[in-house]
């Protein structure tokens, strides 16, 4: 018997595998591509390391006064004297903890909502919703139990920012599935009355928001009722959002298939009991990617305020920038403050992203 | 039937949803009624009480500022109507500016989004993620105060071939003076384009009878060329140009483009075209791969395929939330008065505003003007939208 060994298999082709053969299929397949990727170098040679050495390399990161900058880079000294002006506004220092304390409550009462193994999530939720902002607010205003007041006009950074936001949308979500269900109502009468509130507020820019709800709200009011600054900006932004919300709470609503309200109705349910137990908390499922896009633009859109002259995040930089003691730093204050919007902005589009998968289960037909 | 048995009148009853549909709706009408009705007394009360006229008299009057950007003649004892005008004129600049801008870059960085090259994709993929996240107004504030108000004076500023100057007082360009040949130049190009135009349909009904293809593009870029440059040559230049020059402490004569249109633009330009390039990439990915392999395989080559099967179904998915984006930055055109670009806003609902104290006109003249944009961008995008949506089978 005569044993036939094959040959060992070559080793595929050097160019075929590997990082070389990689980088020909996705950097230099054509000529043309070949031509793009050389131009995408030169594009991140130009950007990145004047970048890194003005953030980095050369930047100067210990001192106290604008002196203590003396390499050519970025001059973070500045950020890390201010940085208690861009988070709490001119919210007194000794009271600051008073901030600091809402904020891990809201972390610490959030929490137990993403644990999937925690039970009665629904009544919990509806507490938390009914007893922080009560919560938040004495600690953050104060003149109840012995806290000082302190009074809204020296709130301000990133607080306040944060402030307008979530106020903002806890505003708007209730107000905005009225709409949405009023637009989508067989009454004319409320039919219109939903779609001419919608479409005017989707229509005129957020700036002209504020300024009508800075200058004429005192009109429309009786004489001798008087809101703060803050509360006339938070009337503007729940309007102005609850128009948003609608549009996309009415997106949900129109996903639900017209079964379902069949199905509801038969059952005997009347339109309240219909929607809250049957149409609603499949539609709101729905549209909770939509509606954490709408935060973010709101996140966004809280830097307006600076137009009506509320101090949160964006205007703090902008007015330390022009402090005469530190002149010349606006570029490092707007890359702070681009930096913190963004890491916010991001991780919570990332989040929507992840719940929207998380959350498709095959309603889409 | 019922009715023969004799069935109980109908009586009215809370139970009856025709009832309740009726009640709920008057309940409405009133509410809203009367809360206008108590906003007005309160507004006529305090307008009296504070001793404010009401009324559009005050657009008459003469305004008494000066107005750092102005595309129609402007002297400061023009009236607020005036005013009024150019601030809408330099909203809808910025707009029309910004809307071109955008679309361009977007589509380039939405195309780069879904290239197989591994470095440009995720140099667009970066771009999208970093410029939509961080607030439209930060951005122009950081490019008006960070990087234009910083740059050089008229005397350091930086020059590209004599001709562009860049410096803290905006972008210095030459300007295009008309001179004896501009208007036959002008008519020679609606001849261009009138021609171009029945060589189309000649072209196109000449394809669908016969068959025969005819080099459209080719020969339209020929007769749009031609045609001007012949009369160019019979009739002398359109145009001459007339170069910046330094004097003393600032730049004579051309085009200056104020550094606050600059930041503007620039900011919105930048922040919307990330948000263009995701609708384009979804728009592209809509289109199944299936479309491109039966193109392939009727024998179509790259550029048709792309021309006449991706696109024109890929634009049936991009156009409604481009329109959207349109209206979102004719609407963050508004931006401006955080820089003081003299637009509707900055202008009209801020300046004027604070001058005459006429806050409800204003403010009411100030969001009709966005309505009214908002309105007419959408009508016209609709009728594009469903002139497009007629190719569908």
């Amino acid at each position: 018997m005569s044993s036939h060994t094959f040959k060992p298999d070559m080793p595929p082709p050097s160019n075929s595998i590997g990082a070389v053969a990689w980088m020909r299929a996705n950097m230099f397949s054509s000529w043309l591509n070949t031509l793009l990727t050389l131009f995408a170098f030169y594009l991140i040679y130009l950007i990145i390391p004047p970048l890194l050495h003005w953030a980095f390399l050369d930047a100067n990161w210990v001192g106290t006064t604008r002196a203590d900058c003396t390499k050519s880079g970025a001059c973070w000294v500045f950020i890390q004297q201010r940085f208690g002006q861009f988070m709490y506004g001119y919210y007194p220092p000794e009271l600051r903890w008073r901030v600091d304390l809402t904020v891990w409550l809201a972390v610490l009462g959030v929490a137990p909502l993403f644990i999937p193994r925690v039970p009665r999530k629904a009544i919990y939720g509806l507490g938390f919703l009914v007893l922080y902002p009560i919560i938040a607010f004495t600690l953050l205003r104060g003149g109840y139990l012995g806290l000082d007041n302190v009074a809204t006009t020296e709130w301000g950074g990133l607080m306040l920012t944060l402030v307008i936001a979530t106020v903002g949308i806890a505003g708007a979500l209730p107000l905005g599935i009225m709409l949405a269900l009023g637009r989508r109502s067989n009454m004319p009468a409320v039919k219109v009355v939903c779609v001419t509130f919608i479409e005017f507020w989707r229509g005129v820019p957020l700036i002209t928001v504020l300024f009508m709800s800075s200058v004429m709200l005192p009109l429309f009011l009786p004489e001798g009722m008087n809101f703060d600054k803050l509360l006339r900006a938070l009337i503007g932004v729940i309007l102005f959002q609850s128009a948003y919300v609608a549009e996309v709470v009415r997106g949900g609503l129109q996903a639900i298939p017209k079964g379902q309200y069949e199905a509801s109705a038969a059952m005997g349910l009347g339109y309240w009991r219909s929607m809250g137990l049957v149409i609603l908390p499949q539609a709101l499922k729905l549209v909770i990617p939509g509606i954490v896009n709408t935060l973010i633009a709101l996140f966004k859109d809280t830097s307006l305020v600076i137009i009506i002259g509320l101090f949160d995040l964006l205007n703090s930089v902008k007015q330390a920038g022009a402090d005469p003691k530190w002149l010349g730093m606006a570029t490092e204050g707007y890359v702070f403050a681009a930096t913190v919007f963004w890491i916010f902005c991001f991780s919570m589009s990332r989040y929507s992203m992840h719940l929207e998968r998380k959350l498709d289960t095959g309603h889409k037909r | 039937m019922q009715n023969q048995i004799g069935a109980p009148k109908q009586r009215l009853s809370l139970s009856d949803p025709k009832v309740r549909a009726w009640l709920f709706q008057i309940i409405t009408i009133v509410a809203v009624v009367s809360l206008g009705w108590y906003l007005f007394h309160n507004t006529q009360t305090n307008l009296q009480h504070r001793g404010i006229t009401s009324g559009f008299g005050f657009l008459e009057r003469s305004a008494g500022f000066g107005i750092a950007q102005h595309l129609i003649d402007y002297t400061e004892s023009d009236s607020y109507s005036r005013v009024f005008v150019i601030g809408l004129l330099n909203t809808l600049l910025v707009t029309f500016i910004g809307v071109i801008l955008a679309t361009l870059l977007g589509f380039i960085i939405g195309v780069s989004r879904l290239s197989s090259n591994w470095v440009l994709n995720k140099l667009a993929t970066v771009y999208i993620e970093v410029f939509r996240n961080i607030p439209p107004l930060l951005q122009i504030l950081f490019w008006y105060f960070a990087v234009f108000l910083t740059m050089p004076g008229p005397r350091n500023s930086h020059n590209f071939g004599d001709t562009f100057f860049v410096s803290s007082r905006g972008l210095n360009m030459p300007a295009a003076i008309a001179s004896a040949g501009f208007w036959p130049f002008v008519i020679s190009v609606v001849l261009a384009i009138v021609a171009i135009v029945l060589m189309a349909r000649w072209a196109t009904k000449r394809f669908e009878e016969t068959g025969v293809p005819f080099h459209k593009f080719w020969v339209g870029l020929a007769l749009f060329l031609v045609i001007p440059a012949v009369c160019a040559l019979i009739f002398g230049a359109p145009v001459h140009w007339e170069v910046p020059k330094l004097q003393g402490f600032n730049f004579v004569g051309g085009w200056v483009l104020i550094p606050e249109l600059l930041a503007l633009t620039l900011a919105l330009t930048i922040y919307t075209a990330a948000f263009i390039a995701e609708i384009v990439r979804s728009g592209i990915k809509s289109v199944s791969h299936g479309q491109t392999e039966a193109a392939r395989s009727l024998g179509l080559r790259n550029g048709p395929t792309l021309r006449k099967v991706i696109i024109p179904q890929a634009l049936r998915v991009i156009i409604p939330p481009l329109t959207s984006q349109y209206l979102n930055l004719a609407k963050n055109s508004s931006l401006a008065a955080g820089i003081g670009y003299p637009e509707m806003v900055s202008l009209f609902a801020g300046t004027v505003l604070n001058q005459t104290g006429q806050a409800i006109e204003v403010i009411a003249i100030t969001m009709s003007v966005y309505l009214a944009i908002s309105i007419s961008i959408s009508l016209l995008m609709n009728w594009y939208n469903k002139r497009i949506a007629l190719i569908e089978r």
